[in-house]
């Protein structure tokens, strides 16, 4: 055998063992950058061996180094200034970019270079039903990928009509569109049933994500991720190419795995997410926002002033950061006033539930981003045995994750959900904008309790009055804040 | 492709390889590793290379290859970049928390290879 065939069959064997090292690290904390790294790295190589196993004309090179400017330049451009409370649309978009190129490649092949042969050739059926998986896979990651974004960044809200059964009909209807394309198209791969899948498969990716609330959007980006996998593999047996299979089955099924842990910690079933709407949505209107304040009838409501008398005294402090945090910002604000707290003599940490901030693990990337040490951010098993030795936990714009009819009251469609067990604690500060139901909208029995006291604003100005209040009482001016 | 079973063969292996190798992921690490596993779906730029490398000079193909080895490079390149800062953020525990979220908030880590 050609030496270079040899070498480039090794170099593409060297790739596949790291990137399956690679995400293998990425599932453990100490490991996970240099891991992210060897995936990168194999990434380069597998490049360079398909590069040499190519005899490239001038041509091609200025059309690779075009593609490469714009794509690499731009990916790289938006990954270094996106703000980290972004990251779940960034993600997205990536996402759906990947989804694009697998639709690429297979509507280039099938236009111009789909082998020639009768349907009866096992290599020519293969060939044109591995373009027919990556268009409409491709087409529905890429859709579906940009509609998440867009429903993440607040440009898409829900219509009503994606919440009543209207949208089972319409799906329906574009996932027969999509049928016949796609079992028309191994006859005719160039011809007009090509568009037809094309535009099918494109929509249907809008209507089955359109509906889902955006509580419920991490999940389907990673399951959207795990489908890009599916792509690419489907886009390796389009061109016929072993690394691609491996990388895009094993990311594949890396996401579905991914996906099925998310909904776990988030009780939710992968089903009533894809399939229910968003979830209570026809209760509580909006997703995440509404005024709806009926159901309530003990709320204590205190101003920040009284919040922060409570927390002069108080010994052990624990906070409890969720996606209001997120939204309005305010993890630097937080941080300041853990550290006051801290030169006031107060033992600081934050409860973090599995599914806090806006997607799972997000939390710990943004309170990391406001220097908040690793040590103090606990798990929920770890911290629930704590609360009762809590003097103030300060709930920040969570919601569903504190409410404690989830362990106890089996009518709650939280029912079973693990919980931060916060009404352990001696006080309970609730910071929230007002008294509207959370994602699932559902009441929340914490507000209820004697030890709770209700400090409505948003998070970041509420925080921003804790800090000064402190100040005005002296906190942290003694030993200069640290 | 040499034959078709071996591509089957290659097609189910690797499904159950990435079934076994993500089994127990801290929550700390779902939205890293999802970023991640993204990028490493970006692998479709050698789709892309291959089908540039075949074009024979055909324009279209030429620039639907381009234009997939765009997108797919936008996914690989901005995947692995991002999630380096956000992993760069648990930072090593050895050098303290403090270095390693400044590292990652002010300019670049050195990593941003690919």
């Amino acid at each position: 055998m050609n030496p270079t065939v040899v070498l480039s069959y090794a170099i593409d064997l060297v790739a596949v063992l790291l990137l399956a090292l690679g995400l293998k690290g990425l599932s453990k904390v100490r490991s996970a950058r240099s891991a992210n790294g060897l995936a990168a790295l194999a990434m380069g190589l597998a490049v360079l061996g398909l590069l040499m196993q190519q005899q490239l004309s001038l041509e091609a090179w200025l059309w690779i180094a075009g593609g490469t400017a714009i794509g690499g330049l731009a990916g790289w451009l938006l990954a270094q200034r996106v703000p980290m409370t972004a990251m779940p649309e960034t993600v997205a978009l990536f996402n759906g970019c990947g989804g694009m190129a697998s639709l690429l490649v297979a509507v280039a092949v099938a236009l111009f270079q789909s082998t020639t042969g009768t349907l009866s050739d096992t290599a020519v059926l293969v060939e044109r039903l591995s373009i027919v998986i990556s268009v409409f896979v491709g087409a529905i990651t890429f859709s579906g990928s940009i509609v998440a974004m867009g429903k993440l960044q607040g440009w898409i809200s829900t219509p009503g009509w994606t919440q009543s059964p209207v949208r089972h009909g319409v799906n329906i209807t574009l996932a027969v569109a999509a049928l016949v394309g796609a079992v028309a198209l191994p006859a005719d791969p160039a011809g007009p049933v090509l568009w037809l899948l094309v535009a099918a498969s494109t929509v249907l990716g809008i209507g089955v994500t359109l509906p889902i609330g955006g509580a419920d959007m991490p999940v389907v980006i990673s399951l959207l991720n795990s489908y890009s996998g599916v792509a690419a593999a489907a886009a390796g047996f389009v061109v016929g190419s072993q690394l691609l299979i491996v990388a895009g089955a094993m990311v594949g099924a890396a996401g579905l795995i991914l996906t099925q842990v998310m909904c776990t910690a988030m009780n939710r079933s992968l089903v009533s997410v894809l399939f229910g709407g968003a979830l209570g949505a026809s209760a509580a209107g909006h997703v995440g926002g509404g005024g709806d304040e009926a159901g309530y009838t003990r709320i204590t409501s205190c101003s920040a002033e009284e919040c922060a008398m409570a927390l002069e005294t108080a010994e052990r402090v624990v906070f409890v950061p969720g996606y209001g945090l997120a939204v309005a910002q305010a993890q630097h604000t937080l941080r300041e006033l853990s550290k006051l707290l801290e030169a006031n003599g107060a033992e600081v940490s934050y409860a973090i539930h599995p599914v806090a901030g806006r997607m799972p693990g997000h939390m710990n990337v943004l309170l990391a981003e406001a220097d908040v040490p690793y040590e103090q951010l606990i798990e929920m098993d770890a911290i629930n045995p704590e609360f009762p030795r809590t003097d103030v936990v300060i709930v920040l714009g969570a919601n569903d994750v504190v409410n404690p009819d989830a362990k106890s009251d089996p009518t709650s469609p939280l029912f079973g959900m693990p919980v931060l067990e916060v009404d352990q604690a001696r006080q309970v500060f609730v910071v929230k904008r007002s008294l509207g139901a959370g994602y699932a909208g559902i009441k929340n029995a914490l507000f209820e309790l004697p030890q709770t006291a209700m400090v409505f604003g948003d998070a970041k100005a509420v925080l921003a009055g804790l800090v000064s209040e402190l100040r005005e009482l002296g906190v942290g001016k003694k030993p200069a804040a640290v | 492709m040499s034959s078709l079973s071996q591509a089957l063969w290659v097609l189910l292996l690797g499904s159950l390889l990435g079934f076994e190798l993500i089994g127990k992921v801290p929550p700390t690490l779902h939205t890293p590793l999802m970023s991640g596993a993204n990028a490493i779906s970006g692998i479709t730029v050698l789709a892309s290379l291959s089908l540039i490398a075949q074009a024979d000079g055909n324009p279209a193909l030429l620039l639907l290859g381009a234009g997939s080895l765009a997108f797919a490079l936008f996914n690989v390149i901005g995947g692995f970049v991002v999630t380096d800062r956000m992993l760069a953020m648990f930072g090593p525990k050895s050098s303290g928390p403090k270095s390693a979220g400044r590292n990652a908030s002010s300019s670049k880590p050195s990593s941003a290879k690919s």
